[in-house]
């Protein structure tokens, strides 16, 4: 059976306590949210801090401000349940709410934050295995161990972006706030993100990633498309967002991203750049989807074949894109 | 490190508990509480047998801290008969056959009983996706989604 590794755990109710700890405690303290990504990981020793601090108690981390037509924001400890059923954001960003919705299970989505799904750890099959099994293939360079088990003349790690709203919100151009004892910094999603199994995001040790903020939602449209094994529970092994903007029959703008596929949800900037500016009917999209599989990189270190996985990226693009259209009209 | 002593209330009684930060609330339940009807299979979010209610959320008790029920109210499969009368959807899972080894069986009432609060007249769909993260690897299903439906039913008062 699993258990969870002796830890100190801190509750503080104000942002600056919560900075202050970590600031103190250094590498040894993470943050945790709805604890449903760091606690499995604690519990197999991916992660073994011995200082977890609560963001739970912290009010201002809560809730959903704005509205669509100037933009939304975000507390990074609103759970996934609360997203999933708030109609306004439903309407007005169907994408995002299609990929909420789409995230694990009920039980989960009300534990789950918004903030924990957006730095959600990268996944791969050889990282997350128990302890035992991972001390059976004398552990891989993600955690304690030195090669790359899916790419073993790698010098990086390949373990996969697997959030369901990073794709979508990466398209949409949405931003985070992240919070240090230096102050506050507000950057696109677009910049939060890296290439690399390990050092998969650019936040800092320590920075606390206090709100989401959505575009202003002016004539804008969106999908998300996810494949999984089961259609009701799996982490995506492949995962579209589609964000356009029609000028009458015209695509204006186009945003692809692809996710579950690879360490970062990369752009399909060839699909889009083909489509903006044309009429799109069923051909053109599909002909402009097929750039989406070159840059496509899928290992065998998720659910499903590589190849496969690969294969349906352009089938997954032309779709995700035909049910944002369809949404627009 | 120190025991944290946590009041909370259980089934609507008052409870209170010494625990380590790193006991989940699934460790106090069976090991403190002797409240062993929530059961433990995965460990890591993916089955559902620790299905509980905290506040009204349903949630999975093996990734939830025990330290953090401090002032909440937490309902587990114990509290769902009145007293020797069992609830409608335990009647129907006996009666339907909605189990075999029946390990994961509280936490699928626990969830369908979240679900049935909350939508008293679900579709077979909902209740599919409503039940996604209880995982049965006996019945394939199909008894307990109909057990739940007849349920629903019954508790419309409609059969
Ligand atoms: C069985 C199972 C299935 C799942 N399926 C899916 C799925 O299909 N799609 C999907 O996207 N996810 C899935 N998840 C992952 C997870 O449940 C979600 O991504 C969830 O949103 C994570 O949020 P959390 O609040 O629980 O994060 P936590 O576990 O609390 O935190 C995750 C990470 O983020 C850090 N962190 C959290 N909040 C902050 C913050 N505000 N500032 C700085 N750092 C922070 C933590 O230190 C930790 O490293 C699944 C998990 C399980 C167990
Ligand atoms: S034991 Fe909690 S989800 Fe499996
Ligand atoms: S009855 Fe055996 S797992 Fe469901």
């Amino acid at each position: 059976m699993l258990r969870l590794p002796p830890f100190t755990y801190h509750q503080p109710r104000e942002i600056d306590a919560a900075l202050r700890i970590v600031a103190d405690h250094g590498p040894e303290a993470m943050f945790v949210a709805g604890g449903t990504d760091l606690y499995p990981n604690m519990k197999r020793r991916q992660q073994v801090p011995s200082q977890v601090v609560s963001l739970g108690g912290i009010t201002e981390l809560h809730g959903i401000s704005g509205d669509p037509a100037s933009g939304l924001r975000i507390g990074a400890m609103t759970s996934l349940t609360e997203l999933e059923e708030n109609a306004a954001l439903a309407a007005a960003y169907p994408g995002f709410a299609e990929a909420v919705a789409s995230i694990s299970t009920p039980l989960l989505r009300n534990m789950g934050s918004i903030g924990g799904n957006l730095l959600l750890d990268t996944r791969c099959n050889y990282y997350d295995q128990t302890e035992e099994w991972r001390e059976g293939i004398n552990y891989c360079m993600k955690c304690e161990g030195e090669i790359c088990w899916v790419a073993p003349s790698s010098p990086r790690c390949w373990a996969v972006q697997s959030s369901d709203s990073v794709p979508i919100l990466m398209a949409m151009g949405a931003e985070v706030i992240l919070r240090s004892p230096d102050g506050e910094r507000r950057i696109p999603l677009l910049d939060l993100y890296q290439d690399d199994g390990i050092q998969f995001t650019t936040k800092k040790p320590g920075e606390l990633l206090t709100a989401l903020l959505l575009p202003a939602q002016d004539g804008w449209q969106s999908s998300y498309l996810k494949l999984r094994r089961r259609g009701s529970f799996d982490f995506p092994v492949l995962g579209v967002g589609v964000y356009l903007r029609m000028d009458g029959a015209k695509i204006a703008e186009l945003r692809i991203h692809i996710g579950g596929i690879g360490s970062i949800a990369h752009a399909a900037s060839d699909s889009a750049a083909a489509l903006i500016g044309t009429v799109p009917d069923r051909e053109s999209i599909r002909a402009a989807a097929k750039a989406a599989f070159k840059p496509t990189r899928a290992m065998d270190n998720t659910d499903h074949g590589a190849a496969w996985r690969k294969k349906m990226a352009p089938i997954f693009v032309s779709r995700a894109i035909e049910a944002a259209l369809a949404r627009n009209s | 490190m120190a025991r944290r002593h946590v009041s909370t209330r259980v089934n609507g009684e008052p409870v209170e508990f010494l625990c380590e930060p790193h006991q989940t609330l699934l460790d106090v339940l069976r090991d403190e509480l002797q409240l062993t009807g929530t059961k433990e299979g995965c460990g890591t979010g993916d089955c559902g047998a620790c299905s509980v209610m905290l506040d009204g959320r349903l949630i999975c008790s093996c990734l939830a801290l025990a330290a953090e029920v401090e002032g909440a109210e937490v309902r587990t499969v114990e509290g769902i008969a009145s007293g020797n009368e069992l609830h409608p959807l335990q009647r129907h899972f006996l009666e339907e056959a909605a189990l075999q080894c029946g390990i994961c069986t509280p936490g699928f009432l626990v969830a369908a009983k979240a679900l049935l609060d909350g939508n008293p007249d679900p579709t077979e769909r909902e209740v599919r996706f409503a039940l996604a993260g209880n995982l049965c690897r006996c019945t394939g299903y199909d008894k307990i989604i109909r057990a739940v439906l007849d349920s629903a039913a019954e508790l419309r008062g409609e059969a």
